[in-house]
């Protein structure tokens, strides 16, 4: 188990670290971060100054280095607009994306699993069409539409719910379910069919044969087996919220990661933007090495194999 | 069939948008701005005047030839590393799945508008950003396909007849892999039309006034208070798509290939 785990947190470092130099080449060679930030209009002594200033008029590889070099300290430069170390500016964006990632975690386990879970086991009735149906459109429908027309109908029309911002409770409803829909559609789908799976073995076969009373064969047997398929997706998605929030946090100004990062690459913010995608990709590293770790835990199969 | 139903309605008017619009979907009338739906404009007019009906209409043809278009590429080059790294393996397979698992730690939607931002934006672009942050996904598809099917017997009587690795891919282990490469092509067919329009709702991607389903979801986003038709039908148009392209992939995937049946 520890060798495990200790492979598995090996891999998530090298993720890590190629996570990084991917920023890296996405931002420095594939344009020159000076030109694209400054005005069109700018003189080219203005340029070379401040391409001195911050460093970009050093051979590739001197900067790659101070790159990472800067990275393991935890400074990854300044932000180009507001002079100041893009770090902390982005980590003080963090809370807010994760108050409303966990809401939306919250819905879609309370919500997606037991519809996945009541289709599965009424495979074919009319609640199972139902389920079908509502995942379908779950996954059909592009986050940033649902947003506005949740805006339009609760906000505007009904006048029940706020429309934008930061606050109590109220403030979180609308852009929780955003950003929920689609990954609960996800996981209704991916519980219904590894539901539909698990019943479909021996041992189900032989705990209904020994007079095991349903809710008992779904909660003992097929659950424990189904889980890990549900707990892969679960984590995915998990990360996949983060992409998400860009959308949802612009479409309800919510002031998270998501909203910050999308400014900031309007705003040709750079270092802002490495250190925004650097930070999604190490929690969607985390996340996934986690769900490896749950692996072990559900399935010893997974620890020895 | 309802998925196929609604594919096939959508390249129509994607193909014949010039003869279906009532309207020239970039003529502005100032006389009739934002002017609720009536028989004249069954989806109303935008703050310009145009008329809502002829721009979604004209919009399928952006949606669905980025679908088509970066579907492809990214599957010609995910399906090509797929194949380097699953059939030949060696270090360059295992340097191509680093790369992609990487890739893989990016939300999906991220990478492509960063990439999309980094490049600038523009009809090619979208496209270049959308294959680039989305080829990843096939070469996983792939490899995993051809690890199971390298010691197959057939394959093994071709490698034993002489036939070279080339020959090897091409005649006997990629006509294999073709049916759930085709599948997975059909549901990343709507991945890419919403991400598409999530990147142009963004303010990147296609730009107005071209008439594109994000963009036009994107205005409307100004006028959401007293002009709901701008954002609605724009956007229940993509949702239809994206609906009947999924449906129509289920559907092949049940009947081309049921191992993969979720």
């Amino acid at each position: 188990m520890t060798r495990y785990v200790a492979g598995r947190a090996g891999q998530a470092m090298a993720a890590v670290f190629l996570a990084l130099t991917i920023v890296f080449v996405l931002v420095r060679i594939t344009g020159d971060p000076v030109i694209l930030f400054l005005p069109q209009d700018v003189q080219p002594k203005d340029i070379a100054y401040f391409r001195h200033l911050l460093g970009f008029d050093r051979p590739l590889w001197q900067q790659y280095l101070s790159f990472l070099g800067g990275a393991v300290r935890g400074d990854f430069g300044q932000s180009l607009r507001y002079r100041a170390p893009a770090l902390p500016l982005v980590l003080h964006r963090v809370p807010a994306t994760f108050q409303l990632a966990v809401t939306s975690l919250g819905i879609v386990a309370c919500l997606a699993v037991p519809i996945g879970i009541a289709s599965a086991a009424r495979r074919g009735t009319l609640v199972d069409h139902l389920g079908i149906m509502l995942t379908s459109l779950g996954q059909a429908i592009p986050g940033f539409w649902l947003g506005l027309m949740l805006i339009w109908v609760f906000g505007v029309w009904l006048r029940w719910l706020p429309v934008s911002g930061y606050g109590d409770w109220t403030h979180f409803v609308l852009p929780s379910l955003t950003l929920a829909a689609f990954y609960a559609a996800q996981v209704a789908r991916i519980t219904r069919s590894s539901v539909l799976d698990a019943l479909g073995q021996d041992y189900v076969r032989t705990a209904r044969a020994k007079g095991l009373h349903e809710p008992g064969v779904l909660g003992r047997h097929v659950l424990k087996n189904a889980a890990i398929p549900i707990v892969t997706v679960f984590g995915l998605n998990a990360g996949q919220l983060l992409g998400g929030a860009v959308v949802t946090e612009t479409i309800f100004a919510w002031p998270g990661l998501g909203q910050y990062i999308l400014n900031a690459l309007l705003g040709r913010d750079f270092p802002v933007v490495m250190v925004g995608v650097f930070l999604t990709s190490v929690i969607y590293v985390g996340l996934n090495f986690l769900v490896d770790v749950s692996y072990a835990w559900l399935n010893p199969q997974v620890r020895f194999g | 069939m309802l998925g196929a139903a609604i594919v096939a309605a959508a390249v129509l008017c994607a193909t014949f948008a010039p003869v279906l619009a009532p309207y020239n979907p970039t003529l502005a009338e100032f006389a009739a701005t934002l002017r609720p739906p009536t028989s004249a404009h069954p989806f109303g007019t935008d703050q310009l005047g145009r008329d809502v009906l002829s721009r979604v209409i004209f919009g399928a043809r952006i949606s669905l030839l980025v679908g088509a278009v970066t579907v492809f590429v990214a599957g010609v080059i995910g399906c090509g590393f797929g194949l380097l790294a699953g059939y030949l393996g060696g270090w360059l397979g295992a340097a191509v799945m680093r790369l992609a698992d990487v890739q893989l730690s990016f939300p999906f939607i991220l990478l492509a508008l960063t990439i999309n931002a980094v490049l600038g934006a523009g009809f090619r672009n979208i496209m270049l950003s959308l294959a680039v942050a989305g080829w990843p996904l096939y070469v996983r598809v792939v490899r995993g396909e051809i690890l199971a099917l390298r010691h197959r017997d057939y394959v093994q009587a071709a490698v034993a007849t002489g036939a070279g690795s080339g020959r090897v891919m091409r005649r006997h282990v990629l006509p294999n892999v073709a049916t759930p490469i085709i599948v997975v092509s059909t549901l990343q067919v709507s991945q890419f039309i919403i991400a598409e329009a999530t990147i142009s709702f963004l303010g990147f991607g296609i730009q107005p006034p071209t008439a594109a389903w994000g963009t036009m979801v994107s205005d409307g986003r100004n006028y959401i208070f007293f002009a709901w038709w701008l954002s609605a039908f724009p956007g229940a148009a993509l949702a239809l798509t994206a609906l009947g392209v999924n449906l129509l992939g289920d559907w092949l995937r049940d009947t081309l290939d049921p191992r993969l049946r979720t």
